[in-house]
């Protein structure tokens, strides 16, 4: 076998809008770069974001700045986030999203002609630049094709499954091409990690195969610390029906454009439960909500408008009542703007065309004329690779980690369209810095018992005879996340899933994947299972020791929020013994000047 | 629920010798092909290769022939094939097997570097701004909606049937060009290698790709008859080729 490596100065492991954006800039900065992908390019998550891209630019509401935007930010992570990732964020979201305009993204626009702005969730002003409801896919093919052109070599259907270090510090990555089943060896000066969440260890997500918690495992495993791992976002809508499209995003665009959540009594429930922290910048009725869709500035955002994780738990505690929908969801209802507005058809297809054809084609529903059923479905990690905020390294010299499987900045609840600005604001950081450490690194080592080990560990399952196929592991592990692990929690049954998850690892050790090592889909899923099972311990035991609700956790047993809980975030580590060490440390202190700016704002 | 035959397309690796082998998966509501594949591939061939994605029509990885047809696996409901006989799944027989239903697209992604990149006008305000109209934006979304699934290269018979893939990119490159021509701010002229180097004469427009499109892209109405339409004025205006004559020049 050719072992020979790959050299890199920046190895980006990830080609979804993070990955992209920090390749190109690393490239621009000179460095020599690579990027490794398990899809083929362009078919990274990324491309599924719907609703837009948060940035303060004000041209819908000049009352928008990135103070508005940082306390938006700060307020709906419940104070856990890294404050000066939110203040980088919301400074430099408006340059990433003028960038992509000069890079050839078209947004929708205004009557003057600059970029169309649209309401989400948490959001104070009309923020989210977008086209129609496929922001995700302009971004993902803007970014590819401005970067096929930047001598950047891209790695096709690779999958990285160890990192290497040399003396503690980042040396380069192992991969196995998934399509012929070779190994691939890297060396790199730096390593980004851009790969994205951890939703496949969910049974209802809208996350695809990819998910499953690499990069946040690779990092894990070399050392570098994952905070926030309790705070999984479930996104309030996704579909519920036929049973093959469960978890399949409904965007919240739906709600922006007007839509409104119904229960079976036809009530329009989020108007029963306004969290305090939002009571004054939300509608009292049903007609201020409606006069905010369309641009009254007066008017305050209609409840629906409330963060994911209240909207999530509302639906979750309709259903509990014996409200739900036929399906076990609630109503989502878009339709019924053709009371507002004349040409409310052609309008929804307008603003919402995939969301019209999804459900057309997937469950032969109108959403021009009926109702959909949605509810919760994983979505998103809060949490991920403990990162400086400014340069994205993470606690192991060289390794960046930018994106979802980056934490800090969203804290306990990520804002709707803050996740495509993270990923161009702290994928160009990301690039940047790493580039500029690649150039200050001599020559570094790579570790050859290291390299021959991790591949030998690789080919176990295949060659192992006569243990148990590896669908099976995954299956029970999502079943058991969903039910243990989800949107309401209690201690007893975090403490059950832990050790379950111990069990599943040991399981996992012994499965055998036959076949040959070409496209073999049961041995990929099979060297799945380690990062798999190692980001869903993190999960339950992060959500364990946080005996408090708050954001994206529901704990059944402590209901409230816990001002202790307030002042800290929660560290999970690989002990000395290697065995998982999860404990508090304090939250990253506010400057002075965004104490203020938090007071003033409200 | 009920039992339904499938005729799967295996294959070990490009070189191996591929058949349909039969599987049987039980079918519930709403299913589509994807998740039967699935089914099948958890139930009883835990090695059978498929590359997809979003699951949702977003991404363009599921792509096969479904009864014949070019489809995404992911949009194909089981409840709008016949039951009456086995549903056959095989993989895009423009692109080399790699094995079983994934195929080598790799060229689609060489294809693309080729093609003159965008270059936008000068921002249009102080502030480094352009200003768009939203009609012009709407002009080129149809083309920018292309989720680069190649369902129209597999069934473009210039690339299918006369395997020109050195001089013909493929209708999914007509629309990537006309996304760019007509992109409200692009400067850049991409005529002469749509004439020269991408052999866009090829094109008999039997329609044959608008009609696989899973975007419902009006590909060869909106994207490649225009393009035609302004390679011929430009390379075969008499007065321009006149003008070529005199001036010496390759272009007008």
């Amino acid at each position: 076998m050719d072992q020979t490596p790959y050299e890199y100065d920046v190895l980006v492991v990830g080609a979804g809008g993070a990955g992209l954006r920090a390749a190109i800039e690393a490239s621009a900065a000179g460095a020599s770069c690579g990027v490794i992908c398990k899809s083929l390019l362009g078919k990274a998550h990324t491309v599924m974001a719907e609703g837009g891209m948060a940035a303060a630019i004000g041209n819908v509401d000049e009352r928008d700045d990135w103070k508005v935007h940082v306390t938006d930010t700060l307020r709906g992570g419940q104070y856990l986030s890294n404050p000066k990732m939110a203040e980088i964020h919301a400074k430099e979201a408006p340059e990433r999203a003028l960038e992509l305009e000069a890079w050839g993204a078209l947004f929708d626009r205004t009557k003057d002609g600059r970029i169309l702005q649209r309401n989400f969730g948490g959001h104070r002003y009309p923020r989210l630049a977008h086209v129609g409801d496929r922001t995700g896919l302009e971004m993902i093919r803007t970014l590819q094709d401005h970067g096929i052109h930047r001598g950047i070599d891209f790695h096709m259907e690779y999958t990285v499954f160890r990192l290497l270090l040399d003396d503690g510090r980042v040396a380069g990555a192992l991969a196995y091409d998934r399509e012929r089943g070779r190994f691939r060896v890297y060396r790199a000066k730096a390593v980004v990690l851009a790969t994205g969440g951890i939703g496949r260890a969910f049974k209802i997500t809208s996350n695809s195969w990819e998910y499953t918690g690499d990069g946040h495992t690779l990092a894990y495993d070399a050392g570098a610390d994952l905070i926030d791992m309790e705070f999984v976002q479930f996104h309030p809508t996704g579909m519920v029906w036929p049973p093959s499209v469960r978890g399949i995003l409904v965007t919240e665009g739906v709600r922006g454009e007007g839509g409104v959540l119904l229960n079976s009594d036809g009530e329009r429930f989020m108007f029963d439960d306004i969290p305090p922290l939002y009571k004054d910048q939300t509608a009292d009725s049903a007609e201020e909500g409606w006069r905010y869709v369309v641009g009254d500035r007066d008017a305050r955002r209609p409840p629906e408008l409330l963060t994911r994780d209240h909207v999530a738990r509302c639906i979750v505690d309709q259903i509990k009542a014996g409200k739900g929908s036929p399906h076990g969801g609630v109503y989502l209802d878009i339709a019924w703007i053709k009371e507002k507005i004349s040409n409310s058809e052609d309008h929804i297809r307008k603003k919402l065309p995939s969301m019209y054809h999804q459900f057309k084609e997937l469950a032969g529903l109108d959403i021009t004329k009926e109702r959909m059923e949605v509810g919760p479905t994983t979505h998103y990690v809060m949490g991920g690779v403990r990162v400086d905020a400014e340069s994205q390294m993470s606690s192991v010299p060289g390794l960046y980690a930018a994106g979802e499987c980056a934490a800090g900045l969203h804290g306990a609840n990520r804002l709707g369209g803050n996740s495509l600005s993270d990923l161009l604001v702290f994928g160009k950081r990301a690039g940047e810095y790493a580039a500029a450490f690649a150039r200050e690194q001599g020559d570094i080592r790579l570790d050859q018992a290291a390299v021959e080990a991790g591949m030998k560990e690789a080919l176990e399952p295949l060659e192992r005879e006569g243990g148990e196929g590896p669908y099976q592991i995954q299956h029970e592990l999502q079943d058991l996340m969903q039910e243990k692990v989800g949107i309401v929690r209690i201690e007893s049954e975090l403490e059950e899933a832990i050790e379950e998850i111990g069990r599943l690892s040991d399981r996992a050790k012994a499965v055998s994947a036959p076949g040959n090592r070409e496209y073999n889909p049961g041995w990929h899923t099979a060297l799945d299972l380690h990062p798999l099972l190692v980001v869903s311990e993190a999960v339950a035991r992060a959500g364990l020791l946080r005996r408090e609700s708050r954001g994206a956790q529901f704990r059944d047993d402590y209901p409230q929020k816990d001002e202790r809980f307030g002042k800290v975030i929660i560290r999970a580590a690989k002990g000395a013994d290697g065995e998982m060490v999860v404990e508090e440390m304090p939250v990253e202190p506010m400057s002075d000047e965004l104490t203020r700016l938090v007071e003033e704002m409200g | 629920m009920a039992a339904t035959e499938f005729r799967i397309w295996r294959q070990d690796g490009a070189e191996g010798e591929g058949g349909y082998r039969d599987y049987t998966t039980d079918v519930t509501e709403g299913m589509v092909v994807l998740d039967a594949v699935h089914q099948i591939q958890a139930e009883s061939a835990n090695d059978l290769a498929v590359r997809w994605n979003c699951k949702a029509g977003k991404c363009g990885s599921c792509s096969a022939e479904v009864n014949g047809n070019p489809r995404l696996m992911c949009m194909t409901r089981m409840s709008d094939l016949p039951a009456d006989r086995p549903v056959t799944v095989e993989p895009m027989r423009a692109f080399p097997v790699i094995r079983d239903l994934v195929c080598d697209v790799s060229w689609n992604y060489e294809v693309k570097k080729k093609i003159e990149p965008f270059e936008p006008r000068p921002p249009d305000a102080e502030d480094g701004t352009w200003r768009i109209a939203q009609e012009d934006v709407e002009r080129v979304q149809e083309f920018r909606k292309c989720i680069e699934c190649f369902l129209c290269q597999d069934v473009c018979h210039v690339l299918r049937d006369h395997h020109l893939h050195d001089e013909f990119v493929g209708p999914r490159f007509f629309v990537y060009n006309a996304a760019l021509e007509m992109h409200p701010l692009d400067t850049r002229d991409r005529l002469a290698s749509l004439k020269q180097d991408e052999g866009i004469g090829y094109c008999n427009i039997t329609k044959c790709c608008t009609k696989v499109c899973p975007e419902h892209i009006t590909i060869t109405d909106n994207a490649i008859i225009p393009l035609k339409e302004r390679v011929v004025s430009e390379f075969y205006d008499p007065l321009k080729r006149l003008f070529r004559v005199f001036s010496g020049g390759s272009r007008a």
